[in-house]
């Protein structure tokens, strides 16, 4: 958050630097929010689960190979009919594990979700600071954009993408592309706020004695973006990426449960709570109720602490 | 939309007329770049011609073809045939259905606006009246959960809440349908379920999905400026003089978060209408909404492109509206203009 400065620094030693972290206003307020700690250690917890899901999971799921058509709708904690493998969630109408296919699915679902923030930040970033720094014509174009995009749902321009992708990308290659296209669709549905709020922030830096310093040595424009105002700008970034991240693993689920994201071959949180919808009135709840208690946790353990990190980063609002 | 034509009448200065235009102007300069959008995914996705002849066609015919669709004729000619055909609504023919697109929005269109409608007034009525309660006793035990559910509720995705009352409702209790409309009953082109109970029931777990998110927000709205107003001066004077707290609450508290409740309630109206997309795709309600779905997966770019012009016309007429009934409803606004001279 500080502005570079070019002097040689002593060596910090990491232990030094571990102090500095504990003794943080962030940190502190971490330690006093029994809210956001539940919430952290839940989003790791998801987040190892699914990274680890190699390792972790009894079943490669999606590997028909290793199902076993015996063992189909084993309810949740008793052994199945095939194998006499015990399933902790149960098994669906092919006799996959529940658990498994969970851990597979929330991969595919942060996957998702990690990469489409990370699409729109670059994006939104960038043309934030264009316009912010640049102005005039370029700054009116790219915000009035925004502003028109902000006005629609982001699942509706995600979806509106997504055909266009489609209509585009020839029918051979539509299965292996559907998971980039997703994330761009996604991506490309909520860049504009965090182009909006970089681009106030830009024009309140760019007029500040650094940057002016910075023009007269004649530093390039881009340099200048990139290195002394874009540090200065990242703290709201952090916290709508991680409230976005929430909200992009669920856009991510309603394009699946819809039936226009992920393909069936590499099923996602919302593809299996579709297949899972089919057995509401025939009683197999668990088929639908775990991947469905898997996404909410996800999201809200996020959503939670993206409220914290907003509360923690401004301190008007405590 | 009627107390901005009253009040456009009696104040007709300068500066409300420039507002106006300026409002106007801003709603056609938006459709015509949402046009633009949707004329080039007509235009540039897949090939118009192929769509239309058949396999033995020759190349002379598909040359004929395009000169008679006129994809011979220069963009800006294109893009103005574009416009001036979505303007009497016409979006060419379905790919996929082999109808035309007009036809198909106007057999789906009373399932959506009836239940967005519905939606909006569940979420306006409720919205309002649990706003008010939670503002009055806002340290009762019930507001507070009112509230905590509300906040778990809106970290739900829609998609899940309705699949929960289908299960409620539909399934462990059996009360209600889980699909569809129920009957309808046709009154000239436009189909209605609120004339039978199959109709009505039907819509019950629909209207409550849509409606909830615009319901927690109308409600957090509505306490927040309530507590807000019952903290100002004009507040404690009323009470000062004795006035009855039911009147200070209902008069003066009250009326004064009309304004912001009507901007939302408003721009909310075109969230509505998209977000009934998932709506209408868990309870298989045959709207626009489920319509659209079908045309993103079958690629059916007429649909697409008139669904994109209808969803921006109702933004952007809800928009326009809600710009002008703020000038109406707010009169510290009207004499703001540079016009005016006090």
């Amino acid at each position: 958050m500080t502005a570079i400065d070019d002097t040689p620094k002593p060596r910090i030693t990491l232990k030094a630097r571990l102090a500095r972290a504990w003794d943080s206003d962030l940190a502190w307020s971490f330690r006093h929010s029994p809210v956001a700690m539940i919430a952290a250690a839940m989003t790791v917890i998801l987040l190892a689960a699914s990274l680890g899901a190699n390792w972790i999971a009894p079943q490669d799921a999606f590997d028909p190979a290793a199902l076993n058509l015996l063992d189909a709708y084993t309810r949740p904690g008793e052994a199945g009919m095939g194998t006499n493998t015990v399933y902790l969630l149960g098994t669906d109408n092919q006799g996959r594990d529940l658990f498994s296919a969970i851990l597979y699915g929330s991969r595919v679902s942060l996957f998702v979700g990690f990469s489409s923030v990370a699409f729109s930040v670059v994006m939104g970033v960038g043309l934030g600071l264009l316009a912010g720094y640049v102005g005039g014509r370029t700054d009116a174009i790219i915000m009035r954009v925004a502003d028109i995009q902000l006005s629609f749902p982001a699942i509706l321009i995600a979806l509106l993408f997504f055909g266009v992708a489609r209509g585009l990308i020839p029918p051979s290659q539509h299965e292996q592309m559907a998971i980039w296209v997703l994330i761009v669709a996604i991506g490309l549905s909520n860049w504009a706020q965090y182009a909006r709020t970089v681009r106030g922030s830009t024009m309140v830096e760019r007029n500040k004695e650094y940057v002016q310093a910075a023009r007269v040595m004649g530093r390039p424009a881009f340099f200048i973006m990139a290195r002394h105002i874009l540090p200065n700008v990242t703290g709201p970034v952090l916290v709508i990426a991680t409230i976005n991240l929430a909200l992009a693993i669920i856009e991510e689920a309603t394009l699946s449960f819809l039936g226009v994201g992920v393909p069936a071959t590499q099923p996602s949180l919302g593809t299996l709570i579709r297949f899972g919808q089919q057995y509401l009135f025939s009683g197999e709840w668990w088929i639908l109720f775990f991947p469905a208690l898997a996404l909410v946790l996800l999201a809200l353990s996020i959503n939670l602490l993206g409220d914290w990190l907003r509360d923690a980063l401004n301190p008007k609002l405590r | 939309m009627l107390l901005f034509i009253i009040d456009f009448r009696v104040n007709r200065s300068p500066f409300m007329i420039a507002y106006v235009v300026k409002s106007l102007a801003q709603a056609v300069l938006v459709m015509l770049a949402v046009a633009l959008v949707a004329f080039s995914m007509f235009r540039f996705i897949g090939d118009p011609v192929s769509n239309l002849v058949g396999q033995e066609a020759t190349l002379q015919d598909r040359e004929e073809l395009a000169r008679d669709l006129g994809l011979m004729d220069p963009f800006p000619v294109q893009f103005a045939r574009f416009v001036s055909n979505a303007a009497q609504l016409q979006f060419g023919v379905s790919y996929r259905q082999g109808r035309p697109v007009a036809d198909l929005l106007a057999e789906r269109l009373p399932a959506t606006v009836e239940l967005a409608l519905l939606s909006a007034l569940f979420a306006l009525v409720v919205g309002i009246a649990l706003g008010v309660y939670t503002a009055i006793y806002r340290n009762g035990l019930l507001s507070h959960m009112i509230l905590s559910v509300s906040l778990i509720g809106v970290s739900l995705p829609t998609f899940l809440i309705g699949i929960g009352l289908i299960w409620l409702f539909a399934v462990e209790l059996r009360w209600l349908p889980s699909f569809g409309r129920g009957d309808v009953v046709k009154i000239g082109w436009w189909s209605t379920g609120l004339l039978t109970t199959s109709g009505l029931k039907s819509l019950v777990m629909p209207v409550l999905t849509l409606g909830f998110y615009q319901l927690t927000l109308i409600m957090r709205l509505v306490r927040s400026e309530m507590l807000e107003t019952m903290r100002t001066d004009y507040v404690k004077f009323a009470r000062a003089r004795g006035v009855p707290e039911r009147t200070i609450w209902f008069r003066h508290a009250l009326k004064n978060t009309m304004v912001p409740v009507m901007t939302i309630a408003g721009l909310q109206l075109g969230g509505v209408i998209a977000f009934a997309i998932v709506t209408e795709s868990v309870f298989q309600w045959p709207g626009l909404g489920a319509l659209f779905v079908q045309a993103v997966q079958f690629v059916d770019i007429p649909v697409m492109a008139a669904y994109l012009m209808f969803v921006a016309f109702v933004f952007v007429v809800t928009n326009l509206v809600v710009d002008l009934l703020y000038f109406a409803l707010d009169p510290r606004l009207r004499g703001a203009g540079p016009a005016s001279a006090h």
